[in-house]
């Protein structure tokens, strides 16, 4: 199928004049909003630092129930310097992360499975929502005992966290494809693997990102909730174990600085890991302004 | 010079439907009844109708979107236009034009350089690598124009497609549309509620009326008719709509 056009027709002049009208101008700078906008929150933190700063000299609390923040500051310079912050984060990232894949790994099959089954999604898909308010904390008991202070505890605890929330995102995902765009695939001839990998699967991205988010979010939870309360055997030392420490040792400086630091680890893969994907993928829909966070 | 008969049957017809009945459950009131039609292969039919006339489900029956409750319907596969656009959003326009083509099974090399032809056709030449959300409705609806002649079928169902756009674009796209048909032969049939856009395209002019679904009038309208014979038309044809849409009043 060749087909050829005519070069200085009047309808194609026509159509350029009115789609450079109707195309939109290109936006002004927003450099100056975006730097304010990143401020935002460094200001938001001083506020917080210089209230609880007040406080310690106002109220005057004992530096064993609330420290001040050069207390902390401190602590947590003296667990950098001695390495055992590097190596608890460490830890716990390489858990985390880990326990996140593999629950990416087994909740999406099973996500697309439960998303094209009714009878399947009738079945599993309540015990599934379930599961997802379930603290996965509950599954913790459960654990030492099935696998002793080991690090196949802290997995399983992350798996039953994760994997029921990415289930779910990718599942209400895909129920929000627009049936327009199935209609189209079957229009276009797509056959239903087709129509499952180049349309439902691209339309759901959207609430499948989310759903990985929110898996990552409690895969991180449910791990620090595990290393709290398993600590010992041949389990590795991570953040949580470094905040149980602390209150074993009642140094509160510690406590705050491992609740500081697993803090900041959720921030970080937030703003460096979730949030430029979600953006990108927004931003490539029209879902979001180009200037909008 | 417009004739006023129920179905003119023809040689070389592309599409045949005859008696052709539908109704959405065995209590539910009948949406199509007893609908003739027969269109040549290159013809442009512009399908007339107020709301829920059924004109929407007569294109759906053809493409095999769903089943005739009765009568017989002979339709080769055909391309579907929608009133929106229907771009995939994760796509660019380029590349939405070449799903059509792969999903054809067009080869990988081929399909970059048709889809750039199609895009060319319908002036959007320059704007292969843009998101459907750069685009205004206009270019979305080239867009899906292209796409839809990606699918390299004879037959071109559009419904409504143009019904969400501003007057400036659709009268543009009417020119468009009219340039394209004659380029590439395709056979169409065009729904809308809009009888000047109906005379503006069609070759032939059904009208449709109301629960249930018949065509119940048809004119056929010359090449050579100028503004005023086309207004002219128009008003005749507005006429014997309205007093169709007034039986619905009692």
């Amino acid at each position: 199928m060749r087909l050829e056009t005519d070069s200085g027709d009047d309808v194609g002049q026509l159509e350029a004049g009115l789609d450079a009208l109707q195309a939109e101008p290109p936006g002004r700078s927003r450099v100056r909003p975006a730097i304010g906008k990143a401020l935002l929150p460094v200001f938001a933190l001083a506020a917080i630092v210089y209230v609880w700063q007040m406080y310690i000299w106002i109220v005057q609390p004992r530096p064993d129930i609330l420290p001040g923040p050069a207390d902390v500051a401190a602590a947590l310079g003296s667990l950098w310097g001695d390495g055992a912050a590097q190596e608890t984060i460490l830890t716990s990232l390489e858990r985390g992360v880990l326990g996140f894949l593999i629950a990416a790994v087994i909740a999406t099959p099973a996500g697309l499975l439960l998303s094209q089954h009714k009878g399947l999604r009738a079945a599993f898909g309540p015990l599934i929502s379930g599961l997802q308010v379930l603290p996965s904390v509950a599954w913790v008991p459960a654990a030492i005992i099935w696998f002793g202070l080991t690090d196949a505890t802290v997995y399983f605890v992350v798996l039953m966290g994760a994997v029921p929330s990415i289930i779910n995102g990718l599942i209400s995902g895909v129920d929000q494809v627009p049936p327009q765009f199935l209609r189209v695939g079957h229009v276009l001839g797509a056959n239903r693997w087709q129509q499952a990998t180049r349309i439902i699967l691209p339309a759901a991205l959207p609430g499948y990102i989310g759903g990985l988010k929110q898996g990552w979010a409690f895969s991180w939870r449910s791990l620090m909730a595990a290393e709290i309360i398993t600590v010992g055997g041949s389990m590795g030392f991570g953040l949580g174990s470094l905040l149980q420490q602390g209150r074993d040792l009642s140094d509160m400086a510690i406590v705050v600085s491992a609740i500081l630091l697993i803090l900041a680890i959720g921030i970080v893969i937030e703003l460096l890991v979730f949030a430029p994907v979600e953006r990108r993928l927004l931003r490539g829909r029209g879902l979001l302004k180009s200037g909008e966070a | 010079m417009t004739s006023q008969n129920t179905v003119l049957q023809r040689a070389a017809a592309q599409l045949e439907i005859s008696g052709l009945s539908k109704r959405f459950g065995p209590d539910a009131p009948l949406v199509l009844d007893n609908v003739n039609l027969s269109v040549e292969r290159g013809e442009f039919v512009a399908l007339l109708g107020a709301s829920g006339c059924g004109k929407s489900t007569l294109l759906n029956l053809v493409a095999g979107l769903e089943e005739p409750t009765a009568g017989e319907l002979k339709a080769p596969e055909a391309a579907f236009m929608f009133q929106d656009a229907s771009l995939f959003p994760w796509l660019s326009a380029q590349a939405n034009v070449e799903l059509a083509l792969e999903l054809r099974g067009v080869g990988r090399q081929e399909r970059t350089e048709q889809a750039g032809e199609l895009l060319e056709l319908v002036h959007l030449g320059g704007a292969g690598k843009k998101r459907p959300h750069e685009l205004s409705g206009g270019m979305r609806q080239r867009v899906a124009l292209a796409r839809s002649l990606a699918q390299s079928r004879e037959l071109l169902l559009m419904d409504e497609p143009f019904a969400a756009l501003d007057a400036i674009t659709r009268d543009l796209l009417h020119d468009e549309l009219e340039r394209v048909w004659r380029r590439t032969g395709r056979t169409i049939i065009f729904i809308t509620h809009n009888v000047r856009e109906a005379v503006r395209l069609g070759q032939r002019v059904l009208l449709m009326s109301s629960r249930p679904g018949r065509i119940v009038a048809e004119w056929s309208v010359s090449e050579g008719l100028d503004a005023r014979d086309r207004a002219e038309l128009s008003g005749e044809i507005t006429t014997v709509l309205r007093r169709e849409i007034r039986r619905h009043a009692a």
